[in-house]
């Protein structure tokens, strides 16, 4: 399946209404920003007992294509760090760490990406095909420094993760109701969410960030395009329960009862600030 | 408390209704034993004072099950880190670590208070864990950064754990959101502490270490409840039981 096909079904009329054409539809996420996040997720797969009893279970669209716009977000990450790893923009920090990091992250969104093309086959369903991607989003990023300037592209090889793996927690875990009902796909899709938010934690921490997220900032150096990413994180309502309501002191403050709970992307926000960085 | 004005109103809607009262019945039949479990088909539930060991809480089944084991693993980490931020070790630690650790209390206080507020908006207080549990960290020693960062690790690890096993118990999606939103933080308390001790060590993977996360499937943890309870048990002091989880 063509991926902008897929994003094109997936996408709600407000972002990809009849007859507009996907550069209409870049041209209203370009006012982001450039920058964007990504994110990914996927949410699980699993392995499954037996094929009929998959096929059986999820003939519903809605797992499928939350299976497959979770293998486009993996796909997303998985290219991303596999780029960022051959274009030693990350020796600028002269220690490894930043090297070693993205090689256990790399590792992770690679096998990530193996696992749901699996699944979906294992489902009966042909994986969308992997995205051509763009990480300087129409030139407005050099993350991978082939301009000459390695501490600015080192910045934004930091940024842009910090923005897909944030994006990507939000994404799985606005996925999750749609597998609910069976439990290796929605065991597997959690064991995967909680990876990329190990992930996030220690890229926001690299760039020396707290590794969660304080209402809705985005944090110090991040682009304002990326914004998107963070919209919503503010909620203090859990359930109809408010959670700077729950008792006195530091742990109901807003920073600790927004810190305290992440929120969720629908399919579309993450769609939206994927297909910044989707060519074709 | 400022709980008064908690709305849940598609939760409350179940109060009276007859899986509620199914609930309460079960759980106070079952308390202590799953053995009457088995009785299901006869009279028994009209009698549950013939409730063998009262004394022993049950945490029930499905989503009230998951609320109150939930609560329970809550105040287990609300409980270790009150005592972290109290010790020495805290109190004279070096201002990175001493901010996450104060945030770690902090989330897992409020995580513990959500889960007091929903189990008492939604059921009948007998069907409700304790709000006191007891627990034993004298295993720990407070004033040492090892000991501290390494029961941290295990606690958040643990976490994560549970939450990825608890899901598929979840009945009500609004539930398992909100799992999905309090897993993803123990998540990231989790890198951040191992992202300290593997500074310690040079090794800077240890974040999302092979240990942790499957480095062939790139999938973290997820354990059943009775799994994790019994992991946790010489940290918990106050029995119960879970005769109802996987």
């Amino acid at each position: 399946m063509n991926i902008i096909k897929f994003l094109d079904e997936f996408t709600s009329e407000n972002l990809t209404q009849k007859g507009a054409s996907r550069r209409d539809a870049f041209s209203t996420f370009s006012s982001l920003g450039k920058k964007a996040a990504i994110a990914a997720v996927p949410f699980g797969l699993a392995t499954l007992s037996n094929k009929a009893k998959a096929a059986t279970m999820f003939q519903t669209n809605e797992a499928v294509d939350a299976l497959q716009l979770a293998l486009t977000l993996e796909y997303l990450e998985a290219s991303f760090y596999l780029q960022a790893l051959n274009s030693n923009v990350l020796d600028q920090d002269n220690t490894g760490m930043s090297t070693a990091i993205y090689e256990q992250i790399s590792m992770h969104e690679s096998a990530h990406v193996t696992l749901l093309e699996d699944t979906l086959v294992s489902l009966g369903e042909t994986p969308v095909a992997e995205p051509t991607f763009d990480f300087t989003a129409g030139g407005a990023f050099d993350p991978f420094n082939t301009q000459g300037d390695a501490a600015t592209s080192y910045a934004q090889l930091l940024a842009l993760a910090q923005a897909f793996e944030d994006t990507g927690v939000r994404a799985y875990k606005g996925q999750a109701g749609a597998l609910m009902g069976n439990d290796d796909l929605l065991t597997a899709a959690l064991q995967i969410h909680s990876v990329e938010a190990r992930h996030a934690s220690e890229i926001r921490r690299l760039r020396g960030l707290k590794g969660w997220i304080t209402q809705n900032q985005r944090g110090a150096g991040m682009p304002e395009a990326t914004q998107a990413v963070y919209n919503g994180e503010e909620n203090i309502d859990q359930a109809t329960i408010i959670t700077t309501d729950l008792g006195d002191g530091s742990p109901f403050t807003l920073d600790a009862a927004t810190e305290a709970y992440d929120e969720i992307l629908t399919g579309d926000e993450s769609v939206a600030i994927a297909s910044l960085f989707i060519v074709s | 408390m400022k709980n008064k004005n908690v709305k849940v109103d598609h939760l409350i809607t179940r109060k009276g209704n007859k899986r509620r009262q199914f609930l309460k019945m079960s759980g106070l039949a079952i308390a202590g034993s799953g053995l009457i479990l088995s009785c299901s088909d006869d009279d028994d539930f009209s009698t549950p004072t013939t409730d063998p060991d009262p004394t022993t809480f049950d945490l029930g089944g499905g989503d009230l099950g998951v609320l109150n084991y939930a609560y329970a693993l809550e105040q287990l980490e609300a409980d270790f880190y009150t005592k972290v931020v109290n010790g020495s070790y805290w109190s004279g630690a070096v201002a990175e670590e001493k901010e996450i650790l104060q945030d770690l209390y902090n989330h897992e206080i409020n995580h513990r208070e959500f889960f007091k507020t929903a189990l008492n908006a939604n059921f009948d207080a007998e069907l409700v864990l304790p709000e006191s549990l007891e627990f034993d960290f004298s295993s720990v020693d407070f004033s040492s950064r090892d000991s501290v960062l390494a029961t941290a690790q295990l606690l958040e690890d643990t976490g994560v754990k549970a939450y990825n096993g608890a899901g598929k118990i979840i009945e009500t999606a609004a539930y398992l959101v909100i799992a999905g939103k309090i897993v993803s933080v123990e998540a990231r308390h989790a890198a951040a502490i191992r992202s300290i001790i593997g500074g310690d060590m040079g090794d800077f993977k240890l974040f999302a270490g092979d240990d942790a996360v499957d480095p062939t499937t790139g999938l973290d943890g997820a354990e059943n409840p009775s799994v994790i309870i019994n992991a946790a048990g010489g940290f918990i002091v106050t029995p119960f039981t879970a005769n109802q989880l996987p």
